[in-house]
């Protein structure tokens, strides 16, 4: 019976039906080895994934042997078939049981360890005893083993391994005389540990003092085990800390690479805790060396080593700032190994190194992977982004690459310059005309855009801007959505810089293109932003739209302290590879705080990249297919604590009564969707048309009313605005937090009001980290029982409550805008119908300005507003419209005289005419 | 905290070995992880790790293999990722080789060494030639051992020797083996260079004997005030044998171990400081009218004349589309390989000191290809170059001794060779 014939003759058994009748009927032969190799077979299949259940008890009947082989095997069955049938694995138990007093240790090991993976209830009090035996058993191969399986147990069943002490038990072992069963002791305490939530194991000086003299002694994984648990010890002081590290440096020298970076992980920590700067400096130059070693190695082991080096030279750039050549990429390097190296370049790019690495920039451009190259491109413009002094000659180099017409490269180029004109204003300019040789080539989305903006920013310096953008404006309704807000913005900053025919017969074009024949809201409010700006004030349009835009800053230290000092505290493990908190992508750790922190990692505002983009880094990278992990990188809020519990926690109060608040909804639902992004109407306003007067966050859109100030908020500033689209009235509000602490837990309630609003679901706001602000898009439905009775005001009374501040109240008039539906328009013949019948005391008439519009004028703006034309004549207009609740809203306007125009307002709600009146008079005006 | 599962998958997916720690991972994961890789791959965007839902696949492809490590949590990356290289190194010591057919027909003992090296998710233990005293393979099994008590390394502070062991006659054969990095520019300027080099160990020692390791290292003979005499080497960064006590190593740069029995690599070390580099290729590329081309190349061997590089293979990137190659070289052979879209030039013996030409010429054709196309673009292989100098070390380390002590007292043997070759040795091209 020579093994390689093993193959064939166990997998060529195609297991059919009619087999495992056989199998069973072998099973039963006296004959030991015909007996094994029947096993071998019923394993076979097993591991093809055929389910040989139903040979259970034949099997298990087997395992009364001498034959250390079959028992294996039939242990592996067990552990593969046990759960299926928890009740004849009891018929297992007294071997079991028998096996543990077996007087080779080697036997009592593998019953103990076999038990272990054995997940049926009914076992597990019965492994009890065994276990509790072997814990002391006087060979060290079955302590090891059973210093794990405690791990195991707790894992079914935590209750029965606090009763029976075993936790004791463990932590006796840590000083034990043999190192690896210390080293399985520490490993199982720390899953123990981290699985209960509770602090079952915390590091004295005194355990770390043995840790540190098994640490030495022990196997290469054990060292591994150690080291990992070492991270979680706070050193008493300075010198504490300094030993420490004294003693785990020479493991820098270690082949294993997970020693290595275990050890480093654990020294960073400790570093910190150590005052003596004599003992640091030389400290931290001993770990260059190590570091670099381990980029000699596998690449998959490489891709590992140079992830955490990501992560590290962000904290410590000094470490390998002299090393970068360690980092150029080799021809056979594997896209992932060149994509990791390519970033560490780029973090430590500095005006010294610069000359080289545009060199490997360069040569990098020149690749054939597509991504790699476009990387390499978008490097250049981050180097010229972070490195002031070095910006033209990363310029020259874009240049030459732009020259060289491939397609990808050109429009990657594009991208990075706009990024160098955000940061570098009206410097530079001399390469748009080379840019704008190479319109043609462009047809991805980013390019245009970039290229539609740098053209619309430099309006006035490009002669022919007018016809550039012409020539983009052909294919409008075409293009992607990012595209068109920029052309958008763009022609209306050409209009702006030289507002001469064609530039206005363009903007005309646009607007009604933007505005009638696109059904994307963010695209059509903008463009009515625009409209109404131009029309009512073209000077101050010219304020808002062409002012300075915030300055972009580089992003290669892209990870916030926390974050990354969460990151260093991982060194080596997944969290470090993925670049997320464990916490956010482990599902079997504390399941309440993972769902807080993974849910709100929301794009923050400027995620559509006012140039430089953090995500958009990570994009490339690769590890992938990710974009939930990924997108937690970068400035993203990914370390908030849990908002949700802590809504559940806070006391029904005040706030309760006053409002008849359902504490219950916001903390049963916590953050369920990300605010803002897709309904804001601004947030892919990257390129700049917007505001920049505005507060920081507020850069990429449009600034909402003050509600309640800094002062009267208690330090929480609000701003907010009803708006209506698409049939659904929703509250814009947007969040300033000036205090010194986080604000979380933010709840709303609306008092009854005159249009029956109220909100459709909860408000979804992260914590507000001080000075931070966040903006929300909170729906809000109609509700007949939310409508006061009492005459109609435009007023909204709000009341905000978080965690920190109490209850805030404010008033908010109403944009009727919001609560005109759009259903109000009707046929003249209706309207004509309706007016007539009205009764004199439900009619309001008052002279109101026209605003220096004509009549069409007039219309338009009121047709902005809410209302419907419903027919006009030479004498004026009617138009129609329906408030929310049902109520009607009738308006003639006359046609204006000296700038003034008579209107007339019916309604069947007289109590709603005076609003109505004056929301007529706001829109003309 | 710790993998849940291991799986070997042929290429196509098909389950060959699944090994259950955890049980939160089933076997149909096998499938999404191919589908997975099957996505990636497409998209260009291949990774060692992989996340899907929560699940986190790490992997490696070994001959018409896949040995994949399933977890839900956040295992220590690096820790696993060299696990799945010494199962590989595991394996290929026990079935010589590592492939489908040979971990079918071993499947049993593939089995029990799972259960061994990994328990609950934690890598126990690794070591081979321990392993191989109390889990065999049917083969092995002729010799009768007891099978029943698991050797004391397994948990000995010293658990990669057995004690025990006997041979008649006690030598230890030493390799010193340098790799030369080198990355060069199109413009000639070296971009980098770097020696990687490896003390490769045969023993076959009896008992437990103590060695002593001497170098020429630079910061050990200064320390000792012996720095005048002969020539000492940098060692900028050493990686050890687990054997090596490092905490000596650290304290006075000892290096000091009981060996394992057999083959392994006592150290690596790696050294950046600037060396010429060995063997010098200049290149130059005519492009005489639209369709011919000629490369002149230039070898020249910058080592002392005493040594010979031999088994030279110089590869020089041609244009994919050239045809009709009329190649001269001064020494050795040079033909066209199509497939590799090169020239290789072989020289099996090229003294120090001296410089070999070669001239080809190739037709291309008349149609140029878009040159602002991007096909054109990105097809810039570097030059590279293959050679070993047997008796010879770039850096100049030394072995200045190696000491064996056992209590028995038997004197041993101890060989050295040395030997230096190329690396990854890439020279750009314009």
């Amino acid at each position: 019976m020579s093994s390689s014939k093993d193959g064939k003759r166990f997998f060529n058994t195609t297991a059919k039906k009619g087999e495992i009748h056989e199998l069973k009927q072998e099973l039963k032969t006296p004959d030991k080895a015909k007996k094994k190799d029947v096993v071998k077979k019923v394993i076979a299949a097993m591991t093809v994934g055929y389910d040989v259940a139903p040979l259970f008890p034949d099997v298990v009947n087997c395992m009364q042997t001498d034959d250390m082989e079959l028992k294996k095997l039939v242990y592996l069955y067990l552990i593969n078939y046990a759960k299926t049938q928890p009740d004849l694995t009891l018929m297992a138990v007294n071997t079991f049981v028998k096996d543990s007093l077996d007087p080779s240790p080697l036997i009592r090991a593998l019953a103990v360890r076999t038990m272990g993976c054995i997940r049926v209830d009914k076992i597990t009090e019965y492994l009890c005893d065994p276990l509790d035996r072997c814990l002391k058993d006087s060979d060290p191969y079955v302590r090891k083993t059973s210093a794990v399986c405690v791990a195991k147990l707790y894992d079914i069943s935590p209750e029965l391994v606090e009763e029976r002490g075993f936790l004791d038990n463990l932590k006796d072992m840590i000083s034990d005389a043999n190192p690896m069963v210390v080293a399985n002791s520490v490993a199982a305490l720390s899953e123990i540990h981290s699985m209960s939530g509770k602090p079952v194991f915390e590091l004295t000086s005194q355990t770390v003092m043995k840790l540190l003299a098994a640490l030495n002694e022990c196997t290469e994984w054990g060292q591994v085990f150690i080291l990992d648990s070492l991270v979680d010890y706070s050193p008493k002081d300075s010198k504490d800390a300094e030993s420490v590290i004294e003693r785990i440096i020479p493991r820098l020298q270690h082949a294993n690479c997970a020693v290595v970076l275990s050890a480093l992980k654990v020294i960073l920590k400790f570093l910190r805790f150590v005052s003596d700067e004599d003992f640091k400096g030389p400290m931290v130059k001993k770990l260059a060396a190590p570091l670099v070693t381990l980029l000699n190695t596998e690449p998959q082991v490489q891709y590992v080593a140079l992830r955490n080096i990501n992560i590290i030279i962000q904290r410590h750039k000094e470490i390998l700032q002299n090393n970068i050549k360690v980092f150029f990429c080799k021809y056979n390097d594997p896209i992932y190994v060149k994509m990791e190296k390519l970033e560490a370049l780029i973090k430590l790019a500095n005006a010294e190194n610069i000359d080289q690495l545009l060199l490997e920039f360069k040569e990098y451009s020149t690749e054939i992977d597509v991504d790699f190259v476009r990387k390499s491109v978008r490097a250049i413009g981050r180097c010229a982004v972070s490195i002031a002094e070095s910006a033209q000659k990363c310029i020259d180099v874009l240049l030459g690459l732009i020259e060289t017409r491939v397609n990808y490269v050109v429009q990657e180029a594009v991208i990075v310059i706009k990024d160098i004109f955000r940061k570098y204003p009206n410097k530079y300019e001399s390469i748009i005309s080379t840019l704008c040789e190479n319109l043609d080539t462009l047809d991805e989305p980013e390019a245009k855009a970039s290229m539609v903006w740098i053209i619309g920013e430099y309006a006035d310096r490009i002669d022919n801007a007018d016809e550039l953008l012409e020539t983009f404006l052909e294919t409008f309704p075409e293009e992607t959505s990012p595209v068109q807000l920029q052309l958008l913005t763009a022609t209306v900053k050409l209009f702006l810089k030289k507002p001469t025919e064609k530039p206005q017969e363009m903007i005309q074009l646009v607007l009604s293109n933007a505005t009638q024949e696109t059904d994307n809201p963010d695209l059509r409010d903008r463009a009515y932003i625009y409209w109404r700006l131009l029309s009512t004030d073209p000077e101050a349009a010219k304020d808002v739209i062409l002012s300075e835009k915030p300055v972009i800053a580089d992003d290669t230290a892209s990870l916030d302290p926390e974050m990354l000092d969460g990151l260093l505290a991982n060194i080596g493990t997944l969290a470090s590879v993925y670049q997320k908190l464990p916490d956010t992508f482990v599902a079997r750790v504390r399941p309440a705080v993972q769902l807080a922190a993974g849910d709100f990692q929301a794009p923050t505002l400027d995620d559509g990249g006012a140039g430089q983009d953090p995500a958009r880094a990570e994009q490339s990278a690769p590890v992938p297919d990710m974009p939930d992990l990924l997108g937690g990188l970068g400035d993203l809020e990914v370390s908030a604590p849990a908002p949700a519990a802590a809504a559940a926690a806070a006391p029904v109060d005040l706030m309760g009564d006053l409002l008849s608040l359902d504490v219950g909804g916001p903390a049963a639902q916590p953050a369920a969707q990300p605010p803002a992004g897709g309904s804001d109407p601004f947030g892919l306003d990257s390129l700049g048309g917007a505001p920049a007067a505005a507060p920081a966050v507020a850069t990429q859109e449009p600034s909402l009313p003050v509600l309640l100030t800094v002062e009267k908020g208690k330090g929480l500033e609000v701003s907010g605005r009803l708006e209506r689209r698409q049939g659904q009235v929703s509250y814009e509000l947007s969040f300033r937090n000036a205090t010194q602490q986080p604000l979380d837990g933010l709840m709303i309630q609306f008092n009854k009001n005159s249009f029956g609003l109220a909100p459709a679901g909860a408000l979804q706001v992260p914590p507000i980290a001080p000075g931070a602000s966040q903006r929300t898009s909170l729906p809000m439905s109609v509700d007949p029982q939310a409508a006061t009775p009492a005459p109609a005001k435009p007023v909204l009374q709000v009341a905000i409550k978080c965690n920190q501040l109490g209850v805030l109240y404010l008033a908010d008039s109403v944009n009727l805008a919001a609560v005109l539906m759009e259903d109000g328009a009707m046929q003249y013949a209706q309207f004509q119908q309706v007016w007539v019948k009205a009764p004199a005391a439900n009619t309001q008439q008052q002279q109101l300005s026209s605003g220096g519009k004509t009549l069409e004028g007039c219309v338009q703006s009121l047709q902005g507003s809410g209302l419907f034309a419903s027919g006009s004549g030479a004498f004026g207009a009617h138009l129609s419209g329906k408030f929310t609740l049902g109520a009607l809203a009738l308006v003639e306007v006359s046609a204006p005289q000296n700038g003034l125009v008579q209107v007339t307002c019916k309604s069947q709600r007289v109590d709603l005419l005076p609003l109505l009146m004056a929301h007529v008079g706001k829109a003309l005006a | 905290m710790a993998t849940s599962a291991i799986f070997i998958l042929d290429l196509k997916g098909k389950v060959i070995i699944y090994r259950d720690y955890r049980g939160d991972v089933p076997i149909s994961y096998a499938d999404r992880f191919m589908e997975k890789v099957a996505d990636l791959e497409d998209a260009g965007k291949d990774s060692p790790i992989i996340e899907d839902e929560g699940v986190t696949y790490l992997y490696l492809q070994h001959s018409n293999l896949y040995l994949l490590a399933v977890t839900k949590s956040n295992v220590n990356a690096a820790s696993t990722v060299y696990f799945l290289h010494k199962l590989v190194d595991v394996f290929t010591k026990y079935f010589e080789q590592l492939e489908e057919e040979s971990v079918r027909d071993n499947f049993v003992t593939v089995y029990e060494l799972l259960d061994e090296m990994m328990d609950f998710g934690y890598p126990q233990f690794t070591e081979a030639n321990i392993l191989q005293e109390f889990i065999k393979t049917e083969a092995q099994k002729m010799e009768v051992t007891d099978q029943r008590k698991a050797p004391m390394a397994v948990t000995n502070a010293v658990s990669w020797r057995s004690e025990g062991i006997k041979y008649k006659k006690n030598e230890v054969f030493l390799d010193v083996v340098e790799s030369v990095n080198l990355l060069v520019n199109a413009n000639g300027s070296v971009v980098r260079s770097e020696i990687m080099g490896a003390l490769k160990m045969r023993t076959y020692l009896t008992g437990m004997p103590e060695c002593k390791l001497g170098l020429n290292d630079r910061v050990l003979l200064e320390s000792q005030g012996k720095s005048g005499k002969g020539k000492a080497v940098d060692l900028e960064d050493m990686k050890f044998h687990q054997c090596v006590r490092l905490a000596r190593f650290e304290n006075d740069r000892t290096i000091s171990f009981v060996p394992p029995d057999g083959a392994f690599d006592l150290m690596t070390y790696r050294i950046s400081s600037h060396v010429k580099p060995l063997i010098w290729i200049e290149c130059t590329v005519n492009k005489s009218s639209r369709s011919r081309v000629e490369y002149l190349v230039k070898a020249r061997s910058q080592f002392k004349a005493r040594s010979a590089a031999t088994n030279v293979e110089i590869s020089i990137p041609v244009a994919s589309d050239a045809t009709a190659p009329v190649v001269r070289a001064s020494q050795g052979s040079a033909d066209y390989a199509p497939e590799r879209e090169a020239l290789v030039w072989k020289i099996k013996n090229f003294p120090g000191g001296k410089e070999f030409l070669l001239r080809a010429k190739f037709s291309l054709p008349s149609i140029e290809a878009d040159s602002s196309a991007a096909e054109g673009h990105g097809r810039k292989q570097p030059i590279q170059v293959k050679y070993e100098i047997p008796y010879f070390t770039v850096s100049g380390i030394q072995v200045r001794y190696l000491k064996v002590i056992e209590k028995s007292g038997y004197q041993a043997l101890p060989w050295v060779r040395y030997i230096t070759q190329s690396g990854e040795y890439e020279i750009r091209m314009n």
